[in-house]
């Protein structure tokens, strides 16, 4: 069953022969190397910070747990160099069905329309994932990962944060100017600065089972309300790279997971799901899960990111996604910090947005679970009428709820500059850009990722050229030399008239919109999303 | 636009008394499970969260009000 899949050696690190009195001065340290953490590190080292990366583990890869990431995901990773390679071994996949009992309530897609690099979600096991962030930081210097070290105190001072660190040969401490907590559910950084990670608990138990058996299932999403081989509860089958089917089985509150978790009681019940039991498990895990979030993501000098930040239930694909938008958010911003471009306080604007996309996360996964485990008769009365009415009406199979995944928040930001013109569609400020190709094979996330992401100002051209504030990438559709419009795609997306410009954010998040903007409306934009005033 | 709540029935009696019939020789399991379909059947028709919400509000204070009624008895 579970094991590793790469394992890594501890190496002594210079920093460690310091005396206790004169530690090294960092400027970053992150705590955690799962995929939050790896992939801020890497976003952070590609804006030229050099990042001190601990992890107290030396391996990755017990269990697949994390296996949908989203087009948002992977646009993330397009930026870091990284999606190719998750692309090709993942598991491409739009389509969702939802059977009641025997047969299809209904189908759904994701992502119905062309025009896209990416798709809408892939599936990859959390290891590979991990494994190639890994490799990709084994081509940046900058980033320095420390396997079996592990923070075990954490001191705030006023310019820095002291950190003891624990490791095979002895203990030794840091400096950092800011500390990043990725360090998970269990996050020992969260008690370190005395936050309480308060919720709500679902007694309602699910297995997870890993199984690696060859199938004729199409790669879709299926989810089953009270099925034949597991009556009155729900079920969710999913396909993953190299033969391997997540199951997720919702059993009752009061089964004891100790005797659940044997295999040789889990084996008939997917047995009688899949009407064989020609399969060998990979991983069988069993778990209760809670939705809750800090109060606060930044206390002092460290930042929380991730699940240690807040934490969701799986259906929907919101824990490691939505993890992986703190990093794209909070790196560009950390950045300007460190480089003294904004004042401290843009880094505020990282909790407000988040921590209003864990809400967001929060209550849809909350909405989902209690839809999948009613809390009352009323409620699961409730349910009922709605599966039922499912099989005749439209606006019932909407109201099914087998979870509804991961789509990026949209920001009420202090950062973004309402719109002060007409607009009929196009992602308004505090919305995240939309794809579209502006070649053949080439797409919109392209050209805003190449040459760094820095502030992007995307222009339809009218003629006049529209120039970019300093320091900002110009990404001009139509005119000479500007970017061209295939499918007529990205005008349509962005309700685009000759002379309309969107200011876009390091993270590709719109700060502003314009109809033939004045050089200081984008000045003032700029200066508004880069939290200068 | 807001929860209407004067009379929009030109025979209301006869709106009642179809929601009566309905519930005729149900069990009242079957009546709650029937109950349950027609909210949600007509909070869609309805289609407006904030009448929906309005209306749920007055449901909602009728029952509170009807118990102190009984606390006070």
């Amino acid at each position: 069953m579970a094991q590793a899949k790469s394992q890594f050696g501890y190496r002594r690190h210079p920093d460690q022969d310091r005396p206790g009195q004169d530690p090294a001065e960092h400027a970053v340290v992150v705590v955690g190397a799962g995929p939050v953490g790896l992939s801020l590190a890497i976003d952070l080292a590609q804006r030229g910070q050099r990042v001190v990366l601990l992890d107290d583990a030396d391996r990755i890869g017990e269990g697949s747990r994390a296996i949908c990431f989203s087009k948002r995901s992977l646009e993330y990773w397009d930026r870091l160099g990284v999606a190719d390679r998750m692309v090709a071994k993942g598991v491409v996949w739009s389509v969702g069905r939802i059977f009641h009992g025997e047969s299809q309530l209904y189908q759904f897609n994701l992502l119905p329309e062309d025009g896209h690099k990416r798709p809408a979600f892939i599936n990859l096991q959390q290891y590979y994932a991990e494994a190639y962030l890994v490799d990709r930081i084994g081509d940046l210097p900058d980033i320095d990962l420390r396997w079996r070290n592990k923070v075990t105190a954490l001191e705030q001072r006023n310019d820095s944060v002291a950190l003891t660190i624990e490791t095979p040969e002895g203990a030794y401490r840091l400096h950092a100017q800011y500390v990043i907590a990725c360090d998970g559910a269990r996050s020992s950084l969260r008690q370190m600065v005395g936050a309480e990670f308060a919720g709500q608990v679902f007694e309602d138990q699910f297995l997870i089972a890993d199984v690696k058996m060859t199938a004729e299932f199409p790669t879709e999403r299926w989810f089953w309300f009270d099925p034949p081989f597991h009556a009155g509860r729900s079920a969710l089958l999913h396909r993953q790279p190299d033969d391997v089917w997540r199951i997720d089985l919702q059993l009752n509150r009061y089964a004891d997971p100790v005797v659940e978790k044997k295999p040789e009681n889990v084996r008939p019940r997917i047995a009688r799901m899949l009407g064989h039991d020609k399969f060998e498990f990979e991983w069988i895990s069993l778990y209760k899960f809670q939705c809750r979030r800090m109060d606060r993501f930044i206390h002092g000098r460290v930042i929380f990111a991730g699940d240690s930040a807040h934490q969701v239930s799986p259906f929907g694909a919101r824990g490691a996604n939505s993890g992986l938008e703190d990093a794209e958010n909070l790196s560009w911003k950390l950045d300007r910090v460190l480089r003294g471009a904004s004042p401290a306080s843009l880094l505020e604007s990282y909790h407000a947005e988040r921590s209003m996309a864990a809400d967001e996360n929060i209550r849809e996964s909350t909405r989902s679970t209690d839809f999948m485990a009613p809390n009352s008769h009323q409620e699961a009365r409730l349910r009922k009428a709605v599966l039922s009415l499912a099989k005749e009406t439209e606006f019932g199979k909407r109201m099914v709820n087998g979870g509804r995944l991961s789509v990026p928040c949209s920001y009420e930001s202090p950062l973004s500059s309402p719109d002060a013109d007409a607009w009929r569609g196009g992602p308004s400020p505090g919305c995240s850009m939309l794809d579209a190709p502006v070649a053949e094979q080439a797409y919109l996330t392209d050209a805003f990722r190449k040459g760094g992401t820095d502030f992007a100002l995307l222009s339809f051209s009218n003629g006049a050229v529209i120039d970019p504030p300093d320091g900002v990438k110009d990404i001009r559709i139509g005119g000479e030399g500007g970017l061209a419009d295939p499918s007529g795609l990205v005008a349509k997306r962005y309700d685009a008239e000759p002379g309309t410009a969107y200011l876009l954010r390091p993270d590709g998040y719109v700060a502003a919109r314009f109809r033939n903007p004045t050089r200081e409306a984008i000045a003032a934009a700029l200066s508004r999303a880069q939290g200068l005033n | 636009m807001p929860l209407s709540t004067s009379s929009n029935f030109a025979r209301p009696d006869d709106a009642f008394r179809a929601v009566v019939e309905a519930h005729r020789g149900l069990t009242d399991e079957q009546s709650a499970d029937f109950d349950a379909a027609l909210v949600l059947i007509l909070a869609n028709h309805i289609g407006d969260i904030d009448v929906l919400r309005e209306a749920i509000g007055l449901a909602k204070r009728r029952m509170i009000d009807g118990q102190q009624q009984q606390q006070q008895q």
